[in-house]
């Protein structure tokens, strides 16, 4: 074990200033969609993203190499019981001194992304939005992962094939932006039950994979922040 | 640990250079082999000099310590066995000038239906990812099994390209010149479909058949979006440890197989890799031929007849005019009854020709699957051989060979294929982007 580990650990690695700017030039379109879906996701996020996202070369450039990903993918949906969600993966590290929080995120494909915990429910593990955010400890790493915590890609209408890569933006509690492109697999996996509620939140009940039940309400859950500072 | 790594030498001789792993399965055996047993009494040594002094920081290694010094040294072999790696990046691609690894799983796949050179491209760069992570002892993403990864031992892809899939991505331009399905050998062939042309290989070597069965299904998840499983054939040589490193192995019917192979590193660029211009430049083409043997009818043969078949000794693999296994063949010689020593039919005469040898780049296994009710074994070769150009070296030798080659009444082609083995790739890169970037 370990041999290169250092060489290649980080294949798919993007620094959010240059990739930003490159998404930004090169498909015009999904970005402008990616910012409008945060909008749609959550207000009090959607501005943050949109003022992140606007101010991309300024702020991006500082988190460049304060928060990465390494090892980064997303669960194809093509023949998955419900194609409509899926998740992206990957291994997050903070190299500052201080304790920071993925607050909110969007993709490139839909226009609804949550951060998600796996938590016992009435005996049951499901998913469900994470309060707070996902946090990644100061020069510690925190890892997305199949049966726990993980990125919610949701409301797909177009399927996402193996080798399709897919842009996640994570935006972070000290402002800063991380994008990274997830490349889909085939996996057998990851299908946990959808409890809709964020945790913490009353509303226990679960819904399954089948997202059409999902409130709006449960939108405004999806930020952890922005529940955080609603709720 | 250092005493007893010779892998780990190799790994580092062959981070600088991919092909130089290739030499050591022809060059310096002897030193090799004097190498490998002066580093194992040395090993001894230190085993002992170690459980005198006891007292060792891993809690794993004092117990095997504490059992036998002997025991001892069989751990850290098997630890070296199944860590050892070999680097994937490079100007080549790996499995090819590696030293054979003890097992081969060799998978063939047709794109599916609507394919193209993107899903293509899309494939690559998945299936080149798992590769680079795989062979160096990491999980591929998504793996639900990561721990099975986590012993590599001298895990190679390779990945190779059948003629029809330049046709089917719309660039038959692109097919390197050389390169096309062979053409038929009716006096030797009785080829079964199920083991024929493919549009892709993934060729998986390790010497841990665990390691093999683990990469193959995990290349099989990846794959099966983009293309449909052909076929799948396993081969396997002796285990790792049973003989010197890059020692020529024995095929089934008992014979030292594959002797004749480049000896130097000139001679095995020259042979193996493709010269250029253009994207195929440090490809090669291989040749994968499903030989069955007819061990039946072989045992009917006493050894003299044996070794005039194929024109060796069968003791050490020493051709009839010589005494050691790498001694230049004497085709001109003849014995006290005036007939030539190596026989007009003999193997060895007859895949060398009248050219210099080698020719190409022998890198066979063997082949054991289920025997029939009978009792009748069905065994053979997986015969792999890499050559620049399969038109200009691989073809002639087989047309004189399917001609005369007396050992052809015990071995029958069953199943053939070709495939393009595209140039290595540097990390950000992919297998193949040199076709499709």
């Amino acid at each position: 074990m370990g041999h290169g580990r250092s060489r290649e650990h980080r294949p798919w690695l993007v620094a959010a200033a240059g990739a930003g700017m490159l998404l930004l030039a090169g498909c015009g379109a999904t970005a402008e969609q990616s910012s409008s879906s945060s909008a749609a996701t959550t207000s009090a996020a959607s501005s943050a993203t949109a003022a992140t996202t606007a101010g991309v070369s300024a702020s991006s450039s500082d988190a460049g190499g304060e928060v990465t990903i390494a090892d980064s993918w997303v669960k194809a949906t093509v023949g998955t019981t419900d194609p409509s969600m899926t998740a992206a993966f990957g291994v997050l590290t903070n190299h500052t001194d201080q304790d920071l929080t993925i607050v909110s995120a969007t993709n490139d494909v839909t226009d609804r992304t949550e951060l998600h915990e796996m938590a016992m429910v009435d005996g049951a593990m499901v998913m469900r939005p994470i309060a707070g955010g996902i946090p990644i400890p100061a020069n510690g790493t925190t890892t997305l992962e199949p049966g726990g915590l993980h990125v919610m890609i949701m409301d797909a209408t177009t399927p996402i094939a193996p080798g399709d890569d897919v842009h996640v933006t994570l935006t972070l509690s000290d402002g800063s932006t991380v994008l990274f492109h997830a490349t889909a697999k085939e996996f057998a996996g990851a299908n946990e039950s959808y409890n809709g509620g964020a945790s913490g939140a009353m509303d226990t009940s679960t819904t399954g994979m089948d997202m059409g039940s999902s409130t709006s309400a449960d939108h405004e859950h999806s930020s952890g922040e922005a529940t955080h500072s609603d709720g | 640990m250092g005493d007893l790594s010779p892998s780990d030498h190799r790994t580092t001789s062959a981070q600088t250079s991919p092909i130089d792993s290739g030499r050591t399965l022809a060059q310096p055996r002897y030193s090799r082999r004097s190498l490998l047993f002066a580093s194992a009494a040395a090993a001894v040594g230190g085993a002992a000099a170690v459980a005198v002094g006891g007292g060792i920081a891993v809690a794993g290694r004092q117990i095997s310590t504490a059992a036998t010094t002997t025991g001892d040294i069989e751990q850290d072999e098997a630890d070296s066995v199944g860590t050892a790696t070999v680097p994937f990046y490079g100007t080549h691609q790996a499995g090819v000038s590696t030293p054979a690894q003890a097992q081969v799983a060799l998978c063939a796949f047709d794109l599916r239906h609507g394919i193209d050179g993107i899903a293509l491209g899309k494939l690559l760069r998945i299936v080149t990812d798992d590769i680079a992570r795989i062979t160096s002892g990491r999980p591929a993403l998504g793996d639900t099994a990561p721990e099975l990864a986590a012993t590599p031992a001298r895990l190679t892809v390779t990945v190779g390209f059948g003629p029809a899939l330049f046709d089917k991505i719309g660039r038959p331009d692109a097919r390197p010149s050389g390169f096309a399905d062979l053409p038929a050998f009716p006096e030797i062939d009785r080829l079964e479909d199920r083991y024929g042309p493919a549009d892709l290989l993934l060729q998986i070597c390790a010497d841990d058949p665990v390691t093999v069965a683990h990469t193959q299904r995990m290349l099989l998840k990846d794959t099966r979006a983009f293309a449909s499983t052909r076929w799948a054939q396993r081969g396997f040589l002796r285990a790792r440890g049973s003989g010197p490193v890059g020692s020529t192995p024995r095929n089934v019917m008992g014979q030292v197989d594959g002797t004749v192979n480049p000896a130097d590193q000139s001679e095995f660029d020259q042979l193996v890799w493709h010269p250029g211009p253009g994207w195929f430049t440090g490809g090669t083409m291989m040749v994968l031929r499903r030989i069955r043997m007819d061990v039946n009818s072989w045992d009917a043969l006493d050894r003299s007849a044996m070794e005039t078949t194929v024109g060796r000794r069968l003791s050490n693999g020493a051709p009839l005019t010589g005494s050691d296994e790498h001694d230049e063949p004497d085709l001109r010689a003849t014995d006290a009854t005036g007939l030539l020593a190596i026989a007009d039919f003999a193997h060895l005469r007859l895949a060398r020709g009248e050219g210099p040898a080698p020719q190409i780049l022998r890198r066979p296994y063997n082949y054991d699957d289920s025997p029939g009710a009978d009792g009748d074994s069905d065994l053979g070769q997986l015969f792999c051989c890499y050559q620049a150009s399969i038109a200009s070296q691989f073809v002639p030798m087989q047309r004189r060979l399917a001609a005369g080659d007396l050992l052809n009444q015990w071995i029958t082609p069953i199943g053939s294929a070709v495939f393009a083995i595209p140039p290595g790739c540097e990390p950000g890169g992919y297998i193949g982007e040199g076709l499709l970037g």
